[in-house]
């Protein structure tokens, strides 16, 4: 884990060393209306070096970035000179709310779905099933979203849900459950976009593992002992076939924030998708870097903890080393 | 030995009606972009005093302002965009940026993943580890902000799309080498070839590599498709290609101005990177199965 993380670190700083020229001289240049005299200027540019060191050889650069980012210290956004890691705190919450709540759904319908086809493989079911998965696979996230806003969203068809922002106007003077209930219906739509290429690709990926444990010995013994047909799939089957799906929770939380991004971008959810495109559009490098740092340490902390998941479904696994 | 590797496989994956249609659609889809100037033109060609004019008479970037935002009809079969250009020719040439772009970045990273891949499995040892370290540091990094940021960096443009696109996708098929090296190179016709006298190179190149080119013919396959979908989402927020050439992806972007009063606009591009991706993933999918049908889910 820790390597890893080193080699996050790494990677990050590569990237801010592909800005081109001196971010020092950039920065002072990017911010046209703010920074009209010299004065400023110098100041802005001094203020750069001395944060990041740019004077100093690129190892002791490299040094110093990780002392701040050991401390959380990002440094202050471009463009309102806001820390970063304020920024960050408003639309972390919002992200990982959209995010865990399509990972919950997408597990909560991809599992029966896929365990229903594998029960009856090549059935005409079956078969609707996977070629629908399929389908749904490759369509552009971006683009059933505007199709969304125009049927559902108040263009010339249906206006039955919000497609801007997260919460209403108002939403601070309703009640707490009421404005659980607003939030909902903010979410309606950019969920609906995220989940279903996951749920596509994870619900086949539950029909194969089924399939796998289904025709195991052990399935067949359940069976011939006279367990009843729910007892044999979900209290057999179906703990042997959720092991290889925990996994993919690692993996699944990465594309997820990736899609985010255009999401939160085309629903004006100012989650970490928004706040990251729209630092990339203004060279807001400290957020942006910042932003790619947490992305890949969140992905870490979903790897760990569908490694802790492991031990919940699978009783033979465990952390603790056997006595030799 | 009757039949070839290669031909044991068609025979696999003849067997798959919805594969082959799909392969069909492919090559028409490649055949397309390739003849983009002959198939989509307002300039007619003429063969020995007889004027021939393209199947679509119109230029992608011919725009027309008395005929804008035009529906469907027998001239413009996709109708007109909001400066009265041909939809369905701007998606003629837009093909060519997308089918590039995917072939190209999947170039770049199968052969990242392979080189990485076999120094990992083959060699070994420290080499392994730090390539391992490697690739577990690029997946956990949200891909396509990584993208982004970088793009922003050095400046969007077909080629920069392509060489990002290809340098941040390399990991799954590095793991798929190391695994098939990493299981292959104790195998007895490894080190038959070693006592034979054989070099690592010959032994990585004629030995192992040829086992793992399968599984990573299907990895590329479904490479071009995610290829394609990152620079339709790309170009989409208008990080794309310069709007001279327009991508399905920037066609979208611009249909957004127009969503309430011409739906062809949003549909006809929308739909023609569906059907690309779709393809795509159908021939993996075909190919998958046609290499292990054992593996047929």
């Amino acid at each position: 884990m820790i390597p890893t993380l080193f080699g996050i670190t790494l990677i990050t700083f590569f990237v801010i060393q592909l800005a081109p020229g001196d971010p020092a001289s950039l920065k002072a240049q990017s911010g046209t209306d703010a920074l009209k005299s010299d004065q400023m200027v110098e100041q802005v540019v001094s203020e750069t070096r001395k944060l990041y060191g740019l004077d100093r050889p690129i190892y002791v650069q490299y040094g110093i970035w990780l002392g701040r980012l050991a401390k959380f210290d990002f440094g202050n956004s471009y463009r309102d000179h806001r820390p970063v890691i304020s920024k960050i705190g408003d639309a972390l919450p919002i992200t990982l709310t959209l995010n865990i709540l399509t990972i919950l759904i997408v597990y909560l319908i991809s599992i029966p779905v896929g365990a229903y086809s594998a029960l009856k493989p090549s059935g005409w079911r079956d078969r609707i099933t996977a070629l629908a998965l399929f389908v749904l696979y490759s369509l552009p996230n971006f683009w059933v979203a505007m199709m969304l806003i125009v049927l559902l969203g108040g263009g010339d068809y249906l206006n039955l849900f919000p497609i801007v922002g997260f919460t209403s106007d108002n939403a601070s003077t309703l009640s707490w459950i009421g404005w659980m209930g607003n939030v909902a219906w903010h979410l309606v739509l950019p969920v609906t976009c995220l989940t279903y290429a996951s749920l596509a690709f994870l619900s086949r990926f539950s029909r194969a593992s089924m399939l796998e444990v289904i025709r195991q010995d052990y399935i067949r013994t359940a069976r011939a002992k006279g367990l009843s047909e729910s007892k044999v799939v979900w209290k057999h089957a179906m703990r042997n076939a959720l092991i290889p799906l925990v996994t993919l929770m690692g993996t699944l939380l990465p594309s997820l924030l990736a899609g985010s991004v255009i999401i939160e971008q085309i629903f004006a959810i100012p989650g970490m998708g928004r706040l990251g495109f729209e630092s990339v559009l203004s060279r807001d490098y400290p957020v942006i870097m910042a932003i790619a740092f947490i992305g890949a340490l969140l992905t870490l902390a979903s790897v760990l903890l569908s490694d802790l998941l492991y031990v919940v479904i699978d009783p033979r696994i465990t952390f603790r080393r056997k006595a030799a | 030995m009757r039949h070839s590797y290669a031909s044991l496989i068609w025979r696999q994956f003849k067997k798959s009606r919805l594969a082959v249609a799909a392969l069909i659609l492919v090559i028409s889809l490649f055949v397309i972009a390739i003849f983009a100037p002959l198939i989509a033109s307002d300039k007619s060609i003429s063969i020995g005093g007889f004027k021939i004019s393209a199947p679509i008479p119109f230029s992608p970037n011919s725009y027309d302002l008395s005929r804008i935002l035009e529906g469907p009809s027998f001239t413009h079969p996709l109708g007109t965009d909001g400066q009265g250009r041909d939809v369905l020719s701007q998606l003629v040439w837009g093909s060519r940026v997308s089918i590039s772009v995917g072939f190209v970045a999947v170039g770049i990273s199968v052969i990242i993943g392979i080189l990485l891949g076999v120094l990992a499995g083959y060699y070994g040892g420290a080499v392994d580890i730090v390539i391992s370290r490697l690739i577990e540091v690029m997946m956990c990094f949200p891909t396509f902000f990584l993208i982004l940021a970088v793009l922003a960096f050095i400046g969007p443009s077909i080629y920069n799309i392509m060489i990002v696109i290809g340098l941040t996708s390399w990991t799954g098929v590095a793991r798929l080498v190391r695994g098939e090296c990493l299981k292959l190179r104790s195998r007895e016709f490894v080190v038959a070839a070693r006592v034979a006298g054989a070099r690592d190179r010959r032994i990585v190149f004629r030995h192992l590599l040829p086992n793992a080119l399968s599984p990573v013919l299907v990895s590329a396959t479904f490479g071009v498709a995610s290829a394609i979908l990152v620079e339709a989402s790309l170009s989409f927020l208008g990080f794309g290609v310069p709007p001279s050439t327009a991508s399905w992806g920037s066609l979208l972007s611009q249909a957004q101005d127009f969503m309430d009063v011409a739906w062809w606009l949003t549909l006809a591009p929308g739909f023609a990177i569906f059907l690309t991706v779709t393809a795509y993933n159908l021939v993996g999918e075909g190919l998958r199965d046609a290499i292990d049908p054992n593996l047929k889910t």
